[in-house]
């Protein structure tokens, strides 16, 4: 289990946090009075109604089908009545029409697995990618991708690799980590049908190693289940994934990063994975593809913790989609000091909310709550010209740089230096000793080279 | 509760280390050697650094008034540790308003006038060692030996010695001594192993990077090996070279200084290089046996270009 070999430039180590939470076992999912779908909670063109105001819907019950090819379905996560379909704020864009689903009484919530899952291992990649998509799989690492439209690569690109991703890179966030521990064997069937759909021949599953017990999960199950991926893949006997552990290092759970540091290769700037012949999976997205597969159970819930110091109860839960931050305070158990951020996903590319009233949707990997004392106030200083931004950018930016050319609004100048290729993972803002809030900048910077 | 929430773009975490907490570091890193000239030289020397420090941070509180600055920034170290800087590069017997003129010098003229911390082109406590080179060199090339020395009152440096041919030395200064610092030179460049211990400590904790000291110092043992030997090529005696002067001092805690050196890894390694190539030119070629300093500055100006040649490569560049 050698672990140095795997490396990436730049990346920071803040505190993890992550014991608030990592031996709390995910929770089953709390059904809520009420959900709220955005019919867009996935990258690409918004879901189309297929239901009125009115109608009654059953847990699993298609309320929104793709309108696009780069799009994705959405399913009524409780039962009940449709009440409202109207522009309701989300936590990543402005408002969205959203359905809204109100519980009746004495409803079944639980979602009934119809279909046996014998026939699974003669289905076609076309079958597999077909109920992948009925289901609105998205990838729940944070892009919410539409899963089947990532695992379909145009003919041109040689796959050959697979990596699944388990880093779980950002601070405080365990529900992967939970995950990898509790459903071991569904998450390596997600790997083996993505594996037999892209038909490669090389599969990672990559772990950091503040994560040992998911090491360990891994590595057991790899031994359990090994021969049983020839009839899950439909590849030759004696194949398995391979093990990757890798250095705890933010932002390693990124793509190209993950790419860089597994395999060597670097993704050309501008380019995706697939430019490398890989493809990378978050490990939830891998188990939402062994459900949409197995059990022919549509993306209805998704894993997150909840956590943060002021948190009563820090928690993983499963949570059904669309329901509301505010009425998940009974599975956290309130708090014990005043939160002043509230954040989905995590501290590092997470966004601060305005409100608890936003629904929990596919893309949300956590909410952490912060306090007064831990977020930083520290007022914006002058550069130093430390450097630290520098060897923080995994991208080889320079962001002091750049944020004195967006300053300036020198944006061209900016452009030509690269501010396009930065993804916003935040290592020199949170590095930065004089404090400078270098992803604002680089932000603005980028929404003005877009427009000129 | 809601109205009251925070909205921010992220990162909604920060690491701890802030300016302020590196130029204490790097100040507390300099102590050792500081106690060790004190020690050696006697307490004029600690007058010294007081008087130096006191007169830095004076002139840093009204240059900031007069520009109508946040006066917060007096006290993020950088005024201290200019001001100890300075000291650390003057000789041990110096009167009083030597630092006082230096100090003022480097903050006024050297700091604030370029626009304040961030934005000067030179490191101050060299450009204020330059200052009072230029205007009293007499003071400043005064030298005395550590206390329990019979002759201690008018001396010589090591590399003075050396450059007067004098017959020389390493009967008087063994490595040893030049290591723990009983020989002739200013308050803080001469007790090495204090110097290193704080190097250390600034490596450990990241607050300095290998590539500036590591390049320049071996850049200036290798020619002096190479170019400096009595008895041709190949015969100079490099840790003389390398213990002898201001090169541990400068190499760790000035050439290092952020706002003066290069931003990248790469300008940073040929920074450190060229730093070691003038160093050795001066010393060969100058009337003066020293040359750290100046070289210090020389490539303090080249800084921006070295900047502009070194910007790093784009993850997943390529040539188009
Ligand atoms: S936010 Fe952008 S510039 Fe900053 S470290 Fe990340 S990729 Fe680099
Ligand atoms: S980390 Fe901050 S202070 Fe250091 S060079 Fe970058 S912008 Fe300047």
């Amino acid at each position: 289990m050698a672990s140095m070999r795997y490396r990436f430039q730049g990346g920071v180590h803040p505190l993890t946090f992550k014991s608030l939470a990592s031996d709390r076992p995910i929770k089953k999912s709390f059904i809520p009075k009420r959900v709220t779908l955005p019919l867009s909670q996935h990258i690409g063109s918004p879901a189309q109604a297929v239901v009125s105001v009115g109608m009654n819907v059953k847990v699993g019950d298609l309320i929104g089908e793709p309108s696009g090819y780069i799009s994705s379905a959405v399913h009524a996560s409780i039962a009940g009545k449709i009440t409202k379909i109207a522009y309701l704020p989300t936590y990543n864009q402005a408002r969205v029409l959203s359905v809204v689903i109100e519980a009746g009484v004495d409803e079944d919530q639980d979602f009934r697995v119809v279909t046996a899952a014998s026939d699974v291992n003669f289905l076609s990649k076309e079958e597999l990618l077909k109920l992948i998509r009925d289901a609105g799989v998205v990838g729940l690492g944070g892009a919410a991708f539409p899963t089947d439209v990532k695992l379909s690569p145009p003919g041109n690109k040689k796959i050959d690799t697979v990596i699944l991703n388990g880093a779980e890179c950002e601070p405080y966030l365990t529900c992967d980590h939970r995950l990898m521990l509790e459903k071991t064997e569904g998450i390596l069937k997600g790997l083996g049908i993505i594996v037999k759909i892209l038909g490669v021949r090389r599969a990672y599953i990559a772990i950091e190693n503040n994560k040992m017990s998911a090491i360990y999960a891994m590595e057991r199950a790899l031994k359990l289940y090994g021969h049983k991926f020839a009839e899950w893949t439909g590849l030759g006997r004696g194949w398995t994934p391979k093990l990757a552990v890798l250095n705890e290092k933010y932002p390693q759970g990124a793509e190209k990063q993950i790419i860089k540091a597994i395999l060597n290769r670097i993704v050309p700037a501008g380019g995706l994975p697939m430019d490398v012949g890989c493809i990378a999976n978050n490990v939830g997205t891998a188990y939402a593809i062994y459900e949409s597969v197995y059990l022919r159970k549509p993306l209805i819930e998704r894993a997150i913790t909840i956590t943060g110091s002021c948190v009563k109860e820090p928690v993983n839960t499963w949570v059904r989609t669309g329901t509301l931050l505010s009425d998940l305070k009974d599975v956290f158990g309130g708090f014990t000091k005043e939160p002043k951020k509230v954040i989905i996903g995590g501290p590092m590319m997470g966004l601060a909310q305005y409100s608890m009233d936003i629904p929990i949707s596919k893309g949300a990997g956590g909410v952490v709550f912060l306090t007064k004392d831990e977020i930083d106030s520290n007022e914006e200083g002058v550069c130093i010209r430390c450097g630290r931004c520098v060897d923080a950018c995994p991208i080889g930016l320079v962001p002091t740089t750049l944020m004195y050319r967006v300053k300036k609004e020198q944006f061209q100048d900016a452009k030509s230096l690269g501010i396009a290729y930065c993804y916003e993972c935040g290592s020199c803002a949170y590095t930065c000793p004089a404090k400078i809030p270098l992803l604002d900048y680089l932000k603005f910077g980028k929404a003005k080279i877009q427009t000129v | 509760m809601s109205d009251s929430l925070i909205v921010s773009i992220g990162p909604h975490i920060k690491d701890k280390v802030s300016t302020k907490r590196i130029m204490w570091a790097v100040t507390l890193s300099l102590l050792p050697a500081g106690l060790a000239g004190i020690f050696i030289f006697g307490m004029n020397s600690l007058f010294v650094i007081i008087t130096s420090i006191a007169t830095a941070v004076i002139t840093e509180a009204l240059t900031l008034a007069v520009r109508k600055k946040d006066m917060g920034a007096v006290w993020d170290g950088s005024a201290v540790l200019t001001g100890l800087l300075l000291a650390y590069n003057l000789p041990p017997q110096s009167p009083l308003w030597l630092p006082m003129a230096g100090s003022f010098f480097a903050i006024a003229i050297g700091k604030q006038a370029f626009g304040g911390l961030g934005h000067n082109i030179f490191n101050p406590a060299l450009a204020g060692r330059a200052f009072l080179m230029i205007s009293w060199p007499l003071y400043m090339t005064t030298w005395q030996l550590p206390r329990w020395r019979a002759d201690a009152v008018a001396g010589a440096t090591p590399l003075a010695l050396y450059k007067e041919g004098e017959a020389f030395v390493m009967k008087s200064s063994s490595y040893c001594d030049l290591l723990i610092g009983n020989r002739g030179g200013c308050i803080g460049e001469v007790c090495v192993i204090a110097l290193l211990a704080g190097a250390a400590y600034l490596l450990i904790k990241k607050y300095i990077s290998w590539h500036i000291p590591v390049t320049f110092i071996a850049t200036v043992a290798l020619m002096s090996w190479i170019f400096n030997g009595r008895a041709g090529l190949f015969t100079g005696d490099a840790l003389f070279f390398t213990l002898a002067g201001g090169l541990i001092l400068g190499a760790f805690f000035m050439a290092t200084d952020y706002v003066t050196s290069p931003l990248s890894s790469r300008g940073k390694l040929i920074f450190g290089t060229l730093c070691g190539v003038l160093t050795f030119l001066i010393r060969k070629f100058a009337g003066y046996p020293e040359g750290v300093s100046y070289a210090i500055l020389i490539m303090n100006a080249a800084t921006p270009i070295i900047d502009r040649y070194t910007f790093p490569k784009w993850f997943g560049w390529r040539r188009e």
